[in-house]
Formats: C-alpha cells, sequence, structure tokens
C-alpha cells in the first residue's frame, strides 16, 4: 500500500514529465531541481505557520517560475533544451538551499494536506491514497480539457512539428515556454506532496528524478498504453504506480537499496533502446520468412 | 499583392562557406497572378520563399504583402498572410494529429488563440465539405492521425490547410516533387481549383518544366541567385520546352543543370 501511495505522488510529476517529453519532445532536466524546489517551498511555509494547501499551491507557482526560466534560456537565449534544463537545475540547488534555510526540513507532528482525511479517521497510508486518487484524477481531467483547446492544441502540435506550427502563425517559442512552466509546475507540486507524505524535504531529494519519471512514462504506455488522451494520461499514473511496486518487490527480493538507481537506469536505457533492438531483429524476420 | 524589393541573401557570411543565395532579387504578383518558377538545383528557388516567408532575414532589401512591410516580421506573425506547402510532405502537417485537428490549427491561422475548445461542430461540418471536394474519402476519417495518410494525401491535406483561410498570398515550394507522377498530377490538379476559386495570389516553385509552362500565367527563371527569365501573358502560353531551354542557355551561358526537370 506504501507503493501506492507514492505512486500516486510520483505520478504527478510523471504526467509533468510527459508534457515534456512526450507533448513537447523535450528532455528537460529542470525536473531535478523543480522537484526539490516543491518540497522545500512547501516544508519551509508548512514549519512557518502557513496552510499545507496554499503552501503546496505556492510550490506549484516556484515550480512554474523554473520551468519558465528554462524555457527563456532555450527559447530566448537558444541555449539546447537540454543544457538549459541542467543550467536552471544545478542553479535551483542554491535556490533551494536558500529556501530551505539548511538542507533538510523534519516536517515531523506538523499539519499536511492529508490531516483532514487523517482526522477522519483513516490512516496516513490511506489518507494519501484518497486525496492523490481525487487529485490525480482532477489533474487529468484539467489537462485534458486544456490539451484541447486551441491554445494546448498548439503545445501539442508544437512537438509534433514547429515548422508547421509557426507556418500556422503561432510563435513556438510561446508554446514551449507554457509547456514548461506546466510540466514544472506540476513537478514542484509533487515534490509538496511527497515532503508532506515522508514528512521531511531534502535538497538531495531531486537527483534522478527523471529517470525515475522516464521509468514510470515509458512503463504506463508499454503496459497500458492507449490513443486517447485522457486514458493516456491514466496509463501514467498506472506506470507510476506499477514502478513503485516494481521497485517494493526488488527491494524484498533482497536488492541492496543503493544499488536502486542503477537498477532504474539499466531499465530506462533497455527500454529507450527497444527501438533499436526491434531495427536489429526486424532483419532477421524477414530473413526467416525468406527463407520459409 | 507582393513586393520583393532588391533582396540579397549571404549563408554564412565571413566563413569560408559563404554562399550568395539571393543576389538582388527583385520581382511583383499582381493579386491573382499565378507565377511558376523554375531554375536549376541550388538557383535560389527555395531560399526566395523562405525569404518572403520570415524563415530567413534578408540582408538587403525589402518585402511588402499588400502594401504593407514585412521585411522585419519574425515567421509566425507573417504567417497570418501567407499559405505555405513544402516540398517534404512530412513539414505541412502534426503527424500525431488528427485531420480534423490539423485543419483546425489552420483555420486559426492569423487569430489569437485562448482558452476556447480547438474544434467546433460547425467547423467539423465546414472541414467534411471542404475535404470531400478533394474527392480523396477523407471526409470520413476525420479522426484519423496525419501520420498515417499517404504523401499525396498528406499534401492536399496541406493545400487545403493552406487555403482554408484565405491568404493573401500562397507559396508553393516544389509541393509535388515528392510524389509519384500520377499523384504528382492530383495535386497539381487540386492546386489548380483551390488556386482559381480563391482567386489566390501564387508562387510556384517547379521541377518539372512542362508543369511550370501548363500552369499560371507568367513564368520566372532563377539562376545562381538571380531571376534570369520573366515571361507572361500570350509569350508563355506559347512557350514550349525547348524554347525554355534555348532561352536558358542564352541567358547564363550554360546548360540547364537539373536532372529531373530534363527527366520529366
Ligand atoms: N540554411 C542554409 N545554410 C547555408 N546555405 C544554404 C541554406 N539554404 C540554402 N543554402 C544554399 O543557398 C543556395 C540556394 O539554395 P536553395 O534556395 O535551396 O536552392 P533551390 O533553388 O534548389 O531551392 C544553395 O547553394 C544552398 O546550398
Ligand atoms: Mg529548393
Amino acid at each position: 500500500m506504501g507503493a501506492v501511495s507514492l505512486g500516486l505522488l510520483w505520478a504527478v510529476m510523471t504526467i509533468g514529465v510527459f508534457i515534456t517529453y512526450r507533448v513537447l519532445n523535450i528532455a528537460d532536466l529542470t525536473v531535478e531541481g523543480s522537484i526539490a524546489m516543491g518540497a522545500a517551498i512547501a516544508a519551509k511555509c508548512i514549519i512557518s505557520g502557513i496552510n499545507p494547501y496554499l503552501a503546496t499551491c505556492l510550490a506549484l507557482l516556484g515550480g512554474m517560475a523554473a520551468g519558465l526560466a528554462t524555457g527563456l534560456l532555450h527559447t530566448q537565449l537558444k541555449i539546447p533544451a537540454l543544457l538549459s534544463g541542467i543550467l536552471t537545475m544545478i542553479a535551483l540547488w542554491s535556490v533551494n538551499l536558500r529556501i530551505m534555510g539548511t538542507s533538510n526540513i523534519s516536517l515531523l507532528r506538523m499539519g499536511t494536506v492529508y490531516q483532514p482525511l487523517e482526522n477522519l479517521g483513516l490512516n496516513k497510508t490511506y489518507a494519501i491514497i484518497v486525496l492523490g486518487l481525487l487529485f490525480v484524477f482532477a489533474l487529468i481531467t484539467i489537462l485534458y480539457w486544456f490539451f484541447g483547446t486551441e491554445i494546448g492544441s498548439a503545445i501539442r502540435a508544437t512537438g509534433n512539428n514547429p515548422h508547421m506550427v509557426r507556418a500556422q502563425g503561432i510563435n513556438t517559442n510561446t508554446t514551449i515556454i507554457l509547456g514548461l512552466i506546466i510540466s514544472n509546475g506540476l513537478v514542484a507540486m509533487s515534490g509538496a506532496l511527497i515532503a508532506q507524505s515522508q514528512s521531511y524535504s531534502d535538497v538531495q531529494m531531486g537527483t534522478g528524478a527523471i529517470i525515475i519519471g522516464l521509468a514510470s512514462v515509458i512503463i504506463g504506455e508499454v503496459l497500458f498504453g492507449s490513443r486517447n488522451f485522457y486514458t493516456r494520461m491514466v496509463s501514467l499514473m498506472l506506470g507510476a504506480v506499477t514502478y513503485r511496486i516494481i521497485i517494493a518487490l526488488v527491494l524484498k527480493m533482497g536488492m541492496p537499496a543503493n544499488d536502486l538507481k542503477l537498477f532504474t537506469a539499466l531499465t530506462v536505457a533497455f527500454a529507450l533502446s527497444l527501438p533499436v533492438f526491434k531495427s536489429y531483429l526486424n532483419p532477421l524476420r524477414s530473413l526467416f520468412k525468406e527463407v520459409e | 499583392m507582393l513586393l520583393v524589393n532588391g533582396i540579397y541573401k549571404v549563408f554564412n557570411a565571413g566563413t569560408v562557406n559563404e554562399k550568395t543565395a539571393l543576389q538582388d532579387v527583385s520581382v511583383e504578383l499582381k493579386e491573382g497572378d499565378f507565377v511558376t518558377l523554375i531554375g536549376g538545383n541550388g538557383a535560389g528557388k527555395s531560399t526566395l520563399l523562405n525569404c518572403v516567408a520570415g524563415v530567413y532575414g534578408v540582408d538587403r532589401g525589402s518585402i511588402l504583402i499588400d502594401n504593407n512591410d514585412v521585411t522585419r516580421l519574425p515567421e509566425h506573425k507573417r504567417a497570418a498572410v501567407l499559405g505555405r506547402v513544402f516540398q517534404d510532405p512530412m513539414m505541412g502537417t502534426a503527424a500525431n494529429m488528427g485531420i480534423e485537428e490539423n485543419l483546425a490549427l489552420a483555420y486559426r491561422r492569423g487569430q489569437r488563440r485562448g482558452l476556447k475548445w480547438g474544434i467546433s461542430r460547425k467547423e467539423r461540418e465546414l472541414f467534411r465539405q471542404q475535404l470531400k471536394r478533394l474527392e480523396l474519402g477523407l471526409e470520413d476519417r476525420m479522426t484519423v492521425k496525419v501520420g498515417l495518410l499517404s504523401g499525396g494525401q498528406r499534401q492536399a491535406l496541406t493545400l487545403l490547410m493552406a487555403t482554408l483561410k484565405k491568404p493573401k498570398v500562397l507559396l508553393l515550394d516544389e509541393h509535388t516533387a515528392a510524389l509519384d507522377p500520377k499523384t504528382a498530377n492530383r495535386v497539381l490538379e487540386i492546386t489548380e481549383q483551390l488556386v482559381k476559386e480563391n482567386n489566390l495570389t501564387t508562387l510556384m516553385v517547379t521541377h518539372n518544366m512542362r508543369d511550370a509552362i501548363r500552369h499560371g500565367n507568367r513564368l520566372i527563371m532563377m539562376h545562381e541567385g538571380r531571376i534570369i527569365l520573366d515571361i507572361n501573358g500570350q509569350e508563355k502560353k506559347k512557350l514550349t520546352v525547348e524554347d525554355l531551354l534555348e532561352r536558358f542557355g542564352r541567358v547564363s551561358g550554360e546548360e540547364f543543370a537539373n536532372d529531373r526537370a530534363l527527366l520529366s
């Protein structure tokens, strides 16, 4: 159950990664910094006595600002997208330390967004699952609507074919920046929700986040893939949960926790290289057919 | 409608790869002109169209569309008054989006886009009517992803997208070059039909001399970044491929260097 609850919170992050990686066709590393930023902002706000819901919204805004920074570096200063993301990610390390004033903050015995549900008698894990499900489905619905609007369609088309989008009178700089803002806002929000679920925020928590996000996207697409935009996002959520269950299982089977990142990286490398393997296999297959 | 005024375009200026693609090119298209543009490989035809569309800025000279100076406007702003179809069938459409979604994007060319739903029921009906007239059966496959269409179908769709919102100038850059001869002819028929119906001011690059002669009311030939021939009216109607080759040789002092043009 712990894996499911954690998976639901990471699903928010996964949807953010999906927006840049699949919709905009950009590998955006800003997320490593923005997820920690969301956690940092939420934690700092909550220990300063700010309402946890408001704190989570402020985390969203912080992440959006990070996305804007990457977007400006990429579109205005013409720095390649990958490098722009890395620059923001590095800068956010210092920013996050400044926000928190220290490298980690404990949220034990502090109010969180899960508190009201816990007060109703749910234990924390179930409170996270209920709130997580509500939140993720609300989010998916809003995003489904947004990406169906005129602006949303323009963003989707940008990742597909920027030439065509410009020929239709759309400024692709604007659509790219918008996509990055939305993506990183969601990632930071996910960070805020995760920090509140585990009762601490740590400046390190973003390390490797992009790989976890990609792994979840790929698992979701491979196992639950579908064509419609709504069900596609639902499959992302399932992918994020499945990833957490897989991790919980391999840990149970005795894999040392320190090897987790290596394991995840190898899995993602394998999944990303599937097209290459397929193209190796295809000539073989046609060869067999000829022999037959 | 389109006035190109002494433009120059140099690529990689100041390096060993410096290449003057356009040299003092001037041309005026009156409203309703259908101009075919022909020339050897690397003559500067695509560069001229890209300069008009704002893909590249020019180094000297000016470009006016309907008496508005657009020389300094970015590509996406000029797009409001331009329709474009490219040589590569992949270039003009978004492959992962449906036919109707592509049309809806094109239908809003030059308009502010907001948070209204991307396509309305009324538009869907309009798109269906327009697709029907292409006679490719696309009207029954409006939600199919464009990536699944053939090159010819994609070019026909791109043409429709370019003309759905009447452009002031239609720019076609060898838009049939990647198609087999039969499909190319069908796409040219559709081009002719759309241009006539909407009385579009059109600049069409082609690699095929016969097509260049058969279509349009005026023919321009480019060579090494300059316009070297400009034939219109009765003279164009009587033109033959042999005439054209002979006149090209006389003006340029060279053989016409475009394999595809000679073979076709
Ligand atoms: N983006 C570019 N960068 C450098 N050189 C270019 C570029 N685009 C075109 N050129 C050069 O400009 C010349 C004209 O090219 P182009 O306009 O594509 O010719 P065509 O008449 O075949 O369409 C060619 O020599 C080409 O190599
Ligand atoms: Mg060309």
